[in-house]
Parts: C-alpha cells; sequence; structure tokens
C-alpha cells in the first residue's frame, strides 16, 4: 500500500493551500507534487515536485504548452492516484491520469460556494471521486460534500 | 504595518489605487503586493511580486491584512492568524473571469475575523475600525471528514 503512486497537482496560490491542507489525507504514500509557481514546494516542504507552466482559458496557447508539460509529468510518474484541488492544470492532471489508469478524485476549490467552477465542470467526467465544499454545490451539480477546508 | 495583496494573476487597479490614495493620509506604513499593474504608488511601498519568504515576513509583521477574496489569501490570514479585509473582484470591471469571488465573500462574510468591503466607499470605516478580531486557523471538525473520504477513496 505505501508503494502506492501519488501525484498531487494544483496551480499556485488558493488551489495549492487547500492541497497542502488535504496532505494529512494522502501523505503516507509516495507522493509527487505538481504545481505552477517556482518556490511554493520548497516554501510548504512539499518534495519531491515538478514546476509546470500554468494555464486559463484565457490563454490557449500557454494552456497547450502547459497540457504537454503535465502529460509528461504524468507519463513519467505513472500514478496510481491523481488528486487535484484545481485549477485548469488539474484537470488536465485527472485526464491523462485517468487515460493511464489511476484512480482521480477531483476536490474542488472552496471559492466556488456557489456554483461548481468551470475546471470542476470541466473534470468531471475524468474524476473517480468529484467532491465540493459546499452543502448547495453538491444539491446542485451532484458533486459530492464531505467538509471543507476553511 | 498594513500588508495588502492582490495576487500575482491578474490587475486589481481599483483597490491598489484606492489604498494608495488613502495611505496618503495615514501614519502606519502600507506595502502592497500589487500583481500586474501600470499604477505608479505614491504612498506606499508596492511590489509586483513577492518571492514566498518575504511575503511570510511582510504577512508576519502586519497589523492587518487586506486582499482580494482569494481562498489563497484567506488561508494565509487564518494561519497566521491576522484580522483580514477582503474587497472581492468584479467581472463586470473585468477584475476576474467569472464572480467566483462575490460568491467566496458572501459565504464568509459572517466568519469572525473576515470583513468584506464590498465597494472601495466600504473601506474607510474598516480601516478606522479599532478593534478588528484576527481570523481563526481551520475547524478541524469542517476539514476531517474530508481528508477521511479521500484517504478511503484512495486506500
Amino acid at each position: 500500500m505505501v508503494g502506492k503512486r501519488i501525484v498531487a497537482i494544483a496551480s499556485g496560490g488558493g488551489h495549492w493551500q487547500q492541497l497542502m491542507l488535504l496532505r494529512p489525507a494522502f501523505e503516507h504514500y509516495t507522493v509527487h507534487f505538481v504545481t505552477t509557481m517556482n518556490g511554493l514546494p520548497e516554501k510548504f516542504d512539499a518534495q519531491p515536485a515538478s514546476i509546470v507552466p500554468d494555464c486559463n482559458r484565457n490563454k490557449p496557447f500557454t494552456a497547450i504548452y502547459s497540457a504537454l508539460a503535465i502529460t509528461f509529468e504524468m507519463f513519467k510518474r505513472r500514478p496510481h492516484v491523481v488528486i487535484s484541488t484545481g485549477a485548469l492544470p488539474g484537470v488536465i492532471g485527472l485526464a491523462v491520469g485517468r487515460l493511464l489508469g489511476a484512480r482521480t478524485i477531483w476536490i474542488d476549490s472552496v471559492a466556488n460556494g456557489e456554483e461548481m467552477s468551470m475546471s470542476g465542470n470541466l473534470a468531471r467526467p475524468f474524476a473517480g471521486l468529484w467532491l465540493t465544499q459546499w452543502e448547495t454545490v453538491a444539491e446542485q451539480s451532484g458533486a459530492e460534500f464531505v467538509g471543507r477546508v476553511i | 504595518m498594513i500588508f495588502a495583496t492582490v495576487g500575482t494573476q491578474l490587475p486589481f487597479d481599483r483597490l491598489v489605487a484606492a489604498l494608495d490614495q488613502l495611505a496618503r493620509d495615514w501614519t502606519e506604513e502600507l506595502i502592497i503586493q500589487t500583481g500586474p499593474t501600470r499604477l505608479r504608488l505614491e504612498n506606499a511601498t508596492a511590489y509586483p511580486t513577492l518571492e514566498p519568504d518575504r511575503f511570510d515576513e511582510f504577512v508576519e509583521s502586519a497589523r492587518l491584512l487586506i486582499s482580494h477574496a482569494g481562498i489563497g489569501s484567506v488561508l494565509t490570514a487564518m494561519t497566521c492568524r491576522k484580522p483580514l479585509i477582503v474587497v472581492p473582484r468584479r467581472m463586470a470591471l473585468a477584475e476576474h473571469r467569472n464572480d467566483h469571488q462575490l460568491a467566496t465573500a458572501r459565504q464568509l462574510e459572517n466568519r469572525s475575523g473576515i470583513y468584506v468591503a464590498w465597494q472601495i466607499s466600504d473601506l474607510p470605516d474598516l480601516l478606522n475600525e479599532p478593534n478588528l478580531i484576527p481570523l481563526e486557523p481551520s475547524n478541524a471538525a469542517q476539514i476531517d471528514p474530508l481528508i477521511r473520504r479521500i484517504r478511503g477513496f484512495i486506500s
């Protein structure tokens, strides 16, 4: 069990901070972290880690570059489980992970208190476990709610 | 010292400019992580982005934090137990891709230690408030079930 490989992926900022708060859920496995901001893994002592270019839907070309980098990471790590708190880089991570046979977990950001995020909706088909952090969003989207990070 | 941050991804000049204006009449130092901006600040010390260590130093020594309604900023204030004033970014003003910061602010408005300035004009009153309460760290009763659910799914 301890040999299970996990990729934990989140963009820098709030998404990453939420992933860090959830570490007790998976840190006893072999974890590889992926994020978008230099210095973050060191700051949170979250290693080993890789940095990939950030992407959002306003920057389609960077998104392609980012998707390639994330795909490369996934092939390299061959995770049994992929876990993400968002945003778009996490969706790509889940999609590629799923393709490689990994179990996948999406935790929609606690920032989305009234509706599922766009990334969350994109992640849905690739997520084995699809979580929101708000009851009302669960009712409206069909995602599961069990708790939140704040 | 007051430390303000609007994240590093998108400009939030409405808040940055307003704070710089307000700081003209302060004796207290104001430091702002401005993100991308073309503004030239006159009264505040501005940094477009800060290295994580430097960022933490400013947070630690601040009496009060002011930020956009981003979860990263909220979690930072929680971790460091500082009072936090948030100003939500608005899609209508091209400050974000959608209005999730308004949702965040509505969800967190009643939590002690978080003060929402819905409009820039709400800021002066909040800043004059003498007894701002620090934000308390995350509630284990909320996060523990989430951690257990993820752990169960993995194993």
